[in-house]
């Protein structure tokens, strides 16, 4: 069968999601088109070297809506007859293209694919494009809806992780993404974000707070506990759901879940012919990508079904995994990882995840598997898995390899 | 004879006139649509007539209602395809009211048309004001003691005629949720206040006030028939609105267990209806609403809560005894029972002697009606007269002669036949020869007991439920002597008090106790084995239990727990079947843990006395299983726990009447009411389904589930209760 291998990847820095975010100015089709000028520019591209453009992103409405991808085309380099799809699994869109660009190559529908996403979640807030299951009588109640910071939570209640736990894991991926920046480790993969006329915007992730200790996060109040036990009384739907739990233990807040920040990656995926046409070496290739449904109330558990899949697609086990990247979307969606497949911390997310640097929801899944390729060579490695929950009870999950 | 007439005045007003033949208030029949229709369109097309008004012919009401007896049987008498007769029914209901609405109006300009005014002269509950919806304003009188809004929920329905659409489009979905999902009733100031009603006006000024805006040559069009209409508050998917409706379906989700259909069919119509226009909006209320009524549970519930609840009131199963109103009521015991009996006997008016051992004691009987009355004047509910005329029906005495003149006497004393025994012997020979002497024992034979009376005939039981003045059910036990004029007595007197009676007959803790402790048993059962109480909780919860069975042994207390079980042993001897509940209940007692009264039970209490979560010391003597049941499997032990009792209680004679086996069981103890009452739930899952699961719970668990010959009998037969006991006939 046809390979797909990665021949580059490339991210912006994360910049604060907010208005005094340093990416609060760049529109969402300037970042995306950046993203997909730096792939064509790095490795010499014609225009219309790509078969398409496939655009993770969450919020796909005002100015991320209309398909993104399109018109993210066609404000790049790449030419019009680059079509673009811009889709949506929530946080795992960036890997989901991903891994539907190595898909479609391995099946022989074109030679090459950019992947990846964007979110300026502080341009286009999180939510602001509607949602059936939280809304929708009919869906909410039989589904027993209730927001992700609730099932974040109920996820420490069921698997017993205490507010400690998730600190703690919160502190390293502080220190460990201040490391990595301070090792250049992101070198790679990083661009400067620039304005119309060349001058810098942002270089660096913005969003980290070097030297957070526990101290610092014990003083932080738990951010769903309100909402669980007051109003509206999302605890109560939880119970519901897992009734031999007496009450949800609310350990998460700011510190401890991802941050909310702007940015954007891109992968370029092609077969071997794309690779000698252009004279590029390939860097890993794509072994294996899964996706698959778990119980929408508990809804961020999806990582562990989704790499007992992958594995058993795969006929590999999990010592067969030299390093992971596990989406820090909430502390107890890592937790939960590690206890469930008993790996060591120190092969997951090496390099800091999402709590010290951020998650632009679209973006993140092209981000991480970025992250694991370079850490990959970096640290002589062959086998890497990068794997995120996902909303409404989802899980994705992506194997590479280098070769 | 015509429930809707019309009379035209000079001034060209047409105003019509909503009288039902029969009744003291308006109810809606399948009669009364074709009536008020043509009504509407001699009217809309009569060029002498400049506008309508709506009103009712009866004193201070406007209607109470659809007929509920109608809507229990709509389903039934909907045709071959019920959900199609539904819906053609409804939809063409709604083209009524929306003619109304509409008044002739242009569809594309809103020009031309005539006003039509509500105009309600008290009451107007339910149709009754869902009409009213439908008109161009609503004028009510200024009568305090109406009572305004759309109570359907709380019969499992909901406004199914456009009430709920047109009140969420005119006041917002979080408005509106109070009325809708509470079915919150207002006075007419109040319901002003909310925006249910536009005008209250002095009652007598009504007609004429309605007729000098219909004259006025108003503005008609309603803002959701009107270009740009925003729904107050935002619709679902505006910022505010998406807020109001993530929580909406939570909140009700989390307050009703999931457990009742119209609640969560009623939020679907509000939010589809609200991403649609109007028109749109009323056949999505209709469908949803045709699927409450497809739902056996709305039907339960009306036949239960509502139908069968009043016949029991009116005195269904009442023998043939002239009128044996109470006029004067001893009270034998003042504790909180005897206390509970006297304030609720004063309120209604009665003479009431409310008598214990020293006066101290009595005392602080009375002085239970004195705090229920000042926290009724603090919340408005009462005045400082109306406490005093309370109080003043209240002798508080240790003098038995006192109760010279009683025709009725409630005994409440210390649970023990010889005290009884003595209180009746030295009563009886104070009081009259027709008086009816009754006990409010819990837990003691009534025929025993009655051995003790010169006169066993007139010696029955009036077993009520704690607090007396919450709880809506007495149990009226016969013993074997009892007869009818005793029975009628404690029926007649039940009926004053404003509560609901069963009559059952004398057998070990009658009925409601007898199913409660096999369910309270069997979560204790389960604590033993190492389910996790959470699980034994929740489950209960989420089967529409409003306490789980380790709650209600808190509140009820884990000593009378364990006095109950010492009896029974002692009783059934080798028979007895309940060692295990007894191993754990035991161990609390010597713990010390009673219950909420020891702020220390299977919940731990904070130090006002408040549940502060299971005390975690029940997991350190009962570890729990890694392999914990399935939700439903808990929840069919604790209900079959109960309902098998309740089929034994009518196989055993002690109950005659399975409706009063259903309503009994929601009011006495809480059963699951969307189900309507336990043989409504055996007849909603069929008594072949209900064999199967016995059968295999006997294998599992045990004896006690096992298969009652009645219910095994009806499986083979393809019956259900009601199908074969009827609504009228006794079981016996």
């Amino acid at each position: 069968m046809t390979e797909a291998y990665i021949y580059d990847a490339v991210r912006t820095p994360r910049g604060k999601g907010r208005k005094d975010g340093a990416l609060h100015e760049v529109t969402s089709v300037r970042l995306s088109s950046q993203v997909l000028n730096a792939l064509k520019d790095r490795n010499n591209l014609d225009g219309h070297a790509v078969e398409d453009v496939i655009w993770g992103n969450v919020t796909q409405v005002g100015e991320q809506g209309g398909c993104l991808a399109r018109t993210a085309v066609l404000a790049s380099d790449l030419d019009e007859s680059i079509p673009g799809l811009a889709i949506n699994r929530f946080c795992a869109s960036g890997m989901e293209a991903v891994n539907l660009a190595a898909n479609q190559v391995k099946g022989g529908a074109g030679e090459a694919y950019i992947a990846g996403g964007v979110e300026m979640m502080g341009r286009v807030a999180m939510g602001s494009d509607g949602a059936a299951i939280a809304v929708d009588p009919s869906v909410a109640m039989n589904t027993y809806f209730v927001p992700q910071g609730i099932s974040a939570d109920i996820i420490a209640t069921e698997y017993g992780f205490t507010r400690d736990d998730a600190d703690a894991l919160a502190v390293e991926s502080q220190n460990r993404a201040a490391a990595a920046w301070a090792d250049n480790r992101f070198e790679k993969s990083i661009i400067t974000v620039r304005d119309q006329n060349g001058l810098p915007i942002l270089e660096h992730d913005e969003y980290m707070r070097p030297g957070t200790d526990m101290q610092a996060l014990g003083s932080l109040k738990a951010s769903f506990k309100d909402m669980g036990e007051v109003m509206p009384g999302f605890d109560k739907i939880a119970l519901m759901k897992y009734p031999h739990l007496e009450a949800i233990n609310h350990i998460h807040h700011a510190g401890n879940s991802s941050g909310i920040v702007d940015g954007s990656a891109g992968v370029l995926i092609g077969n071997a012919e794309f690779g000698k046409k252009y004279g590029l070496k390939p860097r890993a290739r794509i072994r294996q990508t899964c996706k698959i449904g778990t119980d929408p109330t508990i809804m961020l558990t999806g990582p562990v079904p989704a790499t007992q899949k992958i594995l058993a697609d795969s006929g590999m086990s999990i010592g067969d995994i030299d390093l992971f990247e596990v989406n820090e979307a909430f502390a107890s969606v890592v937790l939960r990882f590690q206890q469930a497949f008993d790996v060591d911390p120190a092969l997951v997310n090496v390099n800091g995840g999402s709590i010290a640097m951020g998650h632009p929801l679209g973006a993140t899944g092209a981000i991480i598997i970025g992250t694991l390729l370079d850490e990959l060579e970096r640290s002589d490695k062959e086998v890497g898995l990068a794997t995120l929950c996902i909303a409404s009870g989802m899980g994705a999950a992506t194997i590479i390899e280098r070769v | 004879m015509t429930d809707f007439t019309m009379k035209t005045d000079a001034d060209g007003v047409a105003i019509i006139t909503w009288d039902t033949v029969g009744k003291s208030m308006n109810v809606m029949t399948m009669d009364g649509w074709p009536l008020l229709e043509s009504l509407v369109d001699q009217a809309l097309a009569d060029g002498a007539v400049k506008g309508i008004i709506i009103t009712s012919g009866k004193e201070g009401s406007f209607a109470g209602g659809m007929d509920l007896n109608v809507i229990a049987k709509m389903k039934e008498s909907a045709g071959d395809n019920p959900a199609k007769g539904l819906m053609d029914g409804l939809m063409n209901a709604h083209g009524i009211l929306r003619k109304i609405e509409r008044a002739g109006m242009d569809p594309k300009t809103n020009k031309g048309g005539k006003p039509i005014a509500a105009a309600l002269p008290g009451t107007a509950l339910g149709i009754g004001l869902e009409i009213p919806l439908a008109c161009h304003r609503i004028f009510a009188a200024d009568n305090p003691r109406a009572k305004i809004g759309l109570p359907e929920i709380m019969v499992g329905i909901f406004p199914g005629m456009g009430g709920t659409t047109r009140l969420v489009r005119k006041m917002g979905a979080m408005a509106a949720a109070p009325l809708l999902l509470e079915g919150k009733l207002n006075t007419p100031a109040k319901a002003k206040a909310a925006g249910v009603v536009d005008e209250v006006v002095p009652a007598d000024e009504l007609i004429a006030k309605a007729k000098e805006w219909v004259l006025s040559e108003p503005k008609i069009v309603k803002p959701w028939d009107e270009k740009g209409y925003k729904m107050p508050g935002g619709a679902p998917y505006h910022p505010a609105g998406f807020m109001t409706f993530v929580g909406a379906s939570a909140m009700v989700n989390g307050k009703t267990q999931g457990v009742y259909p119209a609640a969560k069919a009623l939020l679907s119509a509000v939010y589809e209806g609200a991403l649609v226009p109007f028109d749109t909006a009323l056949k999505i209320e209709a469908r949803w609403f045709t699927n409450v009524l497809m739902n056996p549970s709305s039907s339960a519930m009306i036949r239960s809560l509502f139908i069968n609840k009043e016949a029991l009131e009116k005195g269904a199963n009442r023998p043939a005894v002239d009128d044996q109103t109470v006029k004067k009521v001893g009270v034998l015991g003042a504790g909180m029972m005897g206390a509970g009996i006297a304030l609720v006997s004063a309120l209604a008016g009665i003479e009431v002697v409310l008598i214990d051992r020293d006066q101290e004691a009595a005392d602080k009987g009375k002085a239970y009606t004195t705090a229920y009355m000042d926290k009724g004047i603090s919340r408005k509910k009462a005045t400082p007269e109306k406490k005093e005329q309370v109080l003043a029906q209240i002798t508080a005495t240790t003098d038995l002669n006192a109760l010279a003149g009683c025709d009725l006497i409630v005994e409440a004393v210390f649970e023990d036949v010889g005290v009884k025994a003595e209180m009746t012997k030295a009563v009886e020979a104070i009081v009259g020869e027709d008086c009816i002497f009754a006990t409010n024992t819990s837990t003691l034979p009534i025929t025993e007991l009655a051995k003790a009376s010169v006169r066993p005939e007139q010696f029955i039981g009036i077993h009520f439920f704690s607090p007396v003045d919450k709880m809506m059910l007495v149990e009226i036990i016969k013993g074997q002597q009892t007869g009818d004029p005793a029975v009628a007595k404690a029926l007649d007197f039940v009926r004053q008090i404003r509560k609901t009676p069963i009559v059952v007959n004398d057998a070990r803790f009658f009925y409601a106790n007898r199913c409660i402790i096999p369910y309270i048993n069997e979560g204790i059962r389960m604590v033993a084995e190492g389910v996790a109480p959470a699980l034994i909780e929740n489950a209960a919860k989420l089967v529409g239990m409003p306490l789980g069975p380790l709650q209600l042994v808190d509140e009820t207390s884990i000593d009378l727990g364990v006095k109950i079980a010492k009896a029974t042993k002692a009783a059934m001897g080798d028979a007895y079947p309940d060692g295990a509940v007894d191993d754990v209940l035991f161990w609390m007692f010597d713990q010390g843990r009673l219950g909420r009264k020891s702020a220390a039970g299977f919940y731990a209490y904070d130090d006002k006395g408040k549940r502060a979560g299971l005390w975690d010391g029940l997991a350190a003597q009962y570890r729990q299983a890694d392999d914990q049941p399935d939700v439903t499997t808990v929840q069919h032990r604790l209900l079959f726990a109960q309902v098998l009792e309740a089929v034994r209680a009518l196989e055993e004679g002690v109950l005659e009447d399975i409706r009063e086996g259903d309503v009994g069981a929601i009011l006495g103890w809480g059963f699951a009411p969307w189900s309507g009452g336990p043989f409504s739930w055996l007849d909603m899952i069929g008594a072949g389904k209900a064999v199967e699961l016995c059968d295999a719970l006997t294998a599992t668990y045990g004896e006690r589930f096992a298969t009652p010959a009645l219910l095994r009998e009806m499986a083979e037969k393809g019956q259900t209760f009601y199908g074969r006991f009827g609504t009228q006939a006794k079981a016996a």
